[in-house]
C-alpha cells in the first residue's frame, strides 16, 4: 500500500499555508509506517503527477473555504468531493486538480482521495498562522491521524511538540 | 453596439487574472488586463537575512518556484559582486533548463493546445490515415496506428461514460476550431505521451535540486550539492548518467513531436499569425552563465525596438547598466499609493491603495512596468528574436526548421515576420524548447568535464559588508525576464522588488495611458461568439499567463465566470 499525505497552499498568505505547516508538523510529531509518504506541494501542479500516479490513497490537507468559522474542521471524501475536481471553465489551466485529472485520464488515479482542512480564518500576507488556525492545528493533524487509522496505518507520537 | 466580454479568472488558481474586453463589429476594441490578487510578498522580506531570501521567494508562484529561487541568489551574489564556482554554474543551468522544457512542454500540450484542438473532433478521425500523416512528418516511435487507435478507444470511453474529465467544458465545435479529426488526434496522442515526458524534466530537477517542487540546492555563492566521482551520498557520476538518459529522451520528444506539432497547427490556422502582434518591442537577457562572474552565456538576450531584428541591442552581463538603469514601474493604473511617477525598482514602494475596477483609472493589482518609458513583451517569442538577431545558430537552424514545416502545411511561405503573432508565441516557445533542450545536453558534458579534470568545487563563501549594497538577479525565465532587485543594509534586506514576467505582459496602462502587452496584442482579435471567447483565450494562452501569487484554497461555491453584457 502507498499512501500520500500532501500539504498544499502557499505559506506566503498566512492561512492559506495551513495544508504545508501540517505536514510539516506531522512528520515531526509522528513515526509514520513506511508506506506513508508526506510531501510539501506548495501550490504546484505538474510537478506532482509522478508522486500520486498509481497510490493507493492521497490524502490532501489545505484551507477549505466553506463559509463556517474560522479554524471549524472539514472532511470532504466520495461524493463530498467538491465538484472543482470534475468542472470548470476551460481545460487550459493545470493545477493540482488537473493533475488529478490527468490521472483519472491516464487510469492511474488514487483509489481514495480525501481533503481534510480548516476554514481559514485569515489569508493576509505572513508567514504565520492566525491565532484561530494555530489553536485549530492539533485538532487537524489528529484528523490526519484518524484518516491513516482508517486505512490500518497507524501513526505514533513520537512525544515531540508540534 | 458594442459588447463587453469578462473573463475571471483566465489562469484557474483563484483570482488570478482577469480580463475585460470590449467587442464591437466582432472584433475586440479595447482589452483590460487585471491581476486580481495583491502580491506584497515584497514586504515579507524587509529585515530578513539576504542568505534566506531564495527560500522565501520560491513560494511566490506554484510554476516557477526555482526561477524565483535563482532570481535571489543572483541578486545577493550581484550586490556582493560575488563569483561563483563554474560547477555550481553548470547545476544551476541544468536546473534552469530541465525547467524550462517542462514548463514549456506542459504550457503548450496541457495548457494551451485544447484552444486549437478539438478533442471530440478526434473521435471522428481514421487511426490509420493519421498515422500515415504523422508518421511523414516524424520518426517519433509513438506515432504508429495502433497507438492511435488505443488513444482514439480511450477517447470514446471517456465520452461515452460522459466523463471528459480534464476535456470537459472545453469550446468543443467552436467555428474557431479548424483542425481535420485527424490531427486533433494525433494532438490527443500528443498530449498523453506529453504527461509521460514531462516526468523526466521533473526527474532531472529533483536530482540536482534535491526535491521538487521546491528545489533545496540553492545557496547564496553556488550550489549545496556535493560533487563525488564515487560517493552515493551525493551527487555522483552514476546519478549523472540516468540524468543524461532522461535529457536524451526529453530531446527526442521536444524535436521530434513538439516543434512538429506547433509547426502544423501552426500551418492550420495561418490567419492566426495575422492576430494578436501588439507590443513588439522585445526584452530578454542573457542566460545559461559560462562562467562564474556572469559575464559569458550560452544563450543571448536584448532589446529590440519595433520588431525590427537590426534594431538589436545585445545585454552582454548581468551586470549591465543598460537593462539596470532602463526599468521602471508605474502605479498610475495599479491599487497602489503612487503620485511619484515610475520608480525603479530599488526604489519601489507597494503600499496598497485599493479602489472599485475603473476603466480609466486603476483596475490591477500589478504594476506597469517600463524599459526606457516604453512597454515591453517578454517571453520566448522575444528570446528567439534576440537570440537570431545575436545570430545563435542553433537558433537560427530550429527557426528556419519550423517555419519550413509550416510552409509545406500551410502551403505558402511562412518567413519569420509570421512569429510577431498569438502563434508565432507557440511557435517562437517549441523553438527556444528545443536550443534549450540541447543547451541541457551541453551543460551536463561541460559538467562532466570539468569533474573528469578534478574540479569538485559549488561553494564560495558569501561575507556582507557594513553599510548599504544593491543587487539585481537577471533571469531569462520560460515565460520571459525575471529581475530580483535588493537593497542591502548591513547586512539585512532593507527594500526587495521582483519584477516579473507576468507583470511586464500583463501590464495595465502604464504613465502615459499606453496599454500592456495582452491589452495590446488583444486589439483587433477577432471573436465569433462573445460568450465563448476562445479567440480571446487563444491569445492571453499563447503569452503562458501565471500571475504569481497562486493563491489556493479550496472553495466548494464560487465558479468561475465568463460575463456578458452591453458596454
Amino acid at each position: 500500500m502507498r499512501v500520500v499525505v500532501l500539504g498544499v497552499g502557499n505559506i506566503l498568505l498566512s492561512d492559506e499555508g495551513l495544508g504545508v505547516r501540517a505536514v510539516e508538523r506531522l512528520s515531526r510529531a509522528y513515526s509514520l509506517p513506511l508506506e506513508v509518504a508526506v510531501i510539501d506541494g506548495g501550490t504546484s501542479g505538474m510537478e506532482l503527477l509522478e508522486d500520486l500516479e498509481g497510490i493507493d490513497a492521497l490524502i490532501m490537507v489545505d484551507a477549505i473555504r466553506a463559509g463556517e468559522p474560522a479554524a471549524t474542521p472539514i472532511r470532504l471524501t466520495g461524493e463530498a468531493l467538491p465538484v472543482f475536481f470534475r468542472t470548470k471553465l476551460s481545460p487550459h489551466q493545470v493545477g493540482l486538480c488537473d493533475v488529478l485529472a490527468s490521472l483519472e485520464l491516464l487510469g492511474r488515479s488514487p483509489r481514495h482521495i480525501s481533503i481534510l482542512g480548516l476554514q481559514p480564518q485569515s489569508l493576509a500576507l505572513g508567514m504565520e498562522l492566525s491565532r484561530e488556525v494555530e489553536d485549530g492545528m492539533p485538532a487537524l493533524l489528529g484528523m490526519i491521524v484518524s484518516e491513516l487509522a482508517l486505512l490500518g496505518l497507524v501513526a505514533a507520537a513520537t512525544g515531540g511538540g508540534i | 453596439m458594442s459588447q463587453r466580454v469578462t473573463i475571471d479568472p483566465v489562469t484557474r488558481i483563484e483570482g488570478h487574472l482577469r480580463v475585460d474586453v470590449e467587442v464591437d463589429g466582432g472584433k475586440v476594441k479595447k482589452a483590460w488586463a487585471s491581476g486580481q490578487m495583491w502580491r506584497g510578498v515584497e514586504n515579507i522580506l524587509i529585515g530578513r537575512d539576504p542568505r534566506d531570501a531564495w527560500a522565501i521567494t520560491q513560494r511566490i508562484c506554484g510554476v516557477c518556484t526555482t526561477v524565483h529561487a535563482l532570481a535571489s541568489v543572483r541578486s545577493v551574489e550581484n550586490a556582493l559582486q560575488l563569483e561563483l564556482p563554474v560547477n555550481a554554474q553548470y547545476i544551476r543551468n541544468m536546473i534552469i533548463l530541465a525547467h524550462a522544457v517542462h514548463d514549456h512542454i506542459v504550457h503548450f500540450y496541457h495548457l494551451s493546445a485544447l484552444d486549437w484542438v478539438d478533442v471530440t473532433s478526434a473521435l471522428k478521425a481514421d487511426p490509420a490515415k493519421a498515422a500515415s500523416l504523422a508518421e511523414s512528418l516524424s520518426s517519433w516511435s509513438g506515432n504508429g496506428k495502433a497507438e492511435f487507435t488505443k488513444v482514439k478507444e480511450r477517447l470514446s470511453g471517456f465520452v461515452g461514460t460522459g466523463q471528459l474529465g480534464i476535456f470537459t467544458n472545453g469550446y468543443w465545435g467552436h467555428p474557431a476550431m479548424k483542425l481535420p479529426p485527424e490531427v486533433n488526434l494525433i494532438a490527443v496522442a500528443h498530449y498523453l505521451q506529453a504527461l509521460e515526458v514531462q516526468r523526466h524534466a521533473n526527474k532531472v530537477v529533483s536530482i540536482l535540486g534535491g526535491k521538487t517542487p521546491h528545489i533545496q540546492n540553492v545557496v547564496v555563492g553556488g550550489v549545496a550539492n556535493a560533487l563525488a566521482v564515487d560517493s552515493q551520498a551525493v551527487l555522483t557520476v552514476e546519478r549523472l548518467l540516468a540524468v543524461k538518459d532522461w535529457i536524451d529522451q526529453l530531446a527526442d520528444f521536444v524535436k521530434n513531436v513538439y516543434l512538429i506539432d506547433v509547426a502544423v497547427v501552426g500551418g492550420f490556422y495561418p490567419e492566426w499569425t495575422q492576430i494578436g502582434r501588439g507590443i513588439v518591442d522585445y526584452i530578454s537577457v542573457p542566460d545559461i552563465p559560462l562562467d562564474g562572474r556572469n559575464t559569458e552565456f550560452a544563450l543571448p538576450g536584448g532589446h529590440i525596438a519595433g520588431g525590427d531584428l537590426a534594431s538589436f541591442k545585445q545585454i552582454k552581463t548581468h551586470d549591465d547598466a543598460y537593462f539596470k538603469d532602463g526599468v521602471s514601474e508605474s502605479v498610475k493604473h495599479s491599487w497602489y499609493e503612487g503620485g511619484k511617477g515610475p520608480l525603479h525598482p530599488y526604489k519601489g514602494e507597494t503600499r496598497p491603495q485599493y479602489t472599485d475596477f475603473q476603466d480609466d483609472g486603476k483596475y490591477s493589482w500589478l504594476k506597469s512596468p517600463t524599459f526606457y518609458d516604453k512597454p515591453m513583451q517578454v517571453g520566448p517569442l522575444p528570446r528567439v528574436l534576440a537570440m537570431v538577431a545575436a545570430e545563435h545558430k542553433p537558433t537560427i537552424d530550429y527557426a528556419t526548421h519550423a517555419l519550413e514545416l509550416v510552409s509545406t502545411v500551410a502551403k505558402t511561405k511562412v518567413g519569420i515576420d509570421a512569429l510577431h503573432s498569438t502563434i508565432g508565441r507557440h511557435a517562437a516557445r517549441a523553438v527556444a524548447c528545443a536550443v534549450e533542450v540541447d543547451e541541457l545536453a551541453r551543460q551536463w558534458d561541460l559538467l562532466l568535464a570539468s569533474m573528469a579534470r578534478g574540479d569538485l568545487k559549488t561553494f564560495n563563501k558569501p561575507v556582507f559588508p557594513k553599510g548599504e549594497i544593491t543587487g539585481v538577479g537577471m533571469h531569462e525565465a520560460p515565460r520571459g525576464v525575471l529581475s530580483h532587485w535588493i537593497v542591502i543594509q548591513d547586512g539585512k534586506i532593507r527594500n526587495y522588488q521582483c519584477v516579473v514576467p507576468t507583470t511586464w505582459n500583463a501590464a495595465p496602462r502604464n504613465e502615459k495611458d499606453e496599454p500592456g502587452a495582452y491589452e495590446a496584442c488583444l486589439a483587433g482579435t477577432p471573436v465569433a461568439i462573445p460568450d465563448q471567447p476562445l479567440e480571446v483565450l487563444r491569445t492571453v494562452h499563447s503569452f503562458d499567463p501565471c500571475l504569481a501569487c497562486a493563491v489556493h484554497v479550496v472553495d466548494q461555491e464560487k465558479q468561475p465566470v465568463v460575463r456578458v453584457r452591453a458596454a
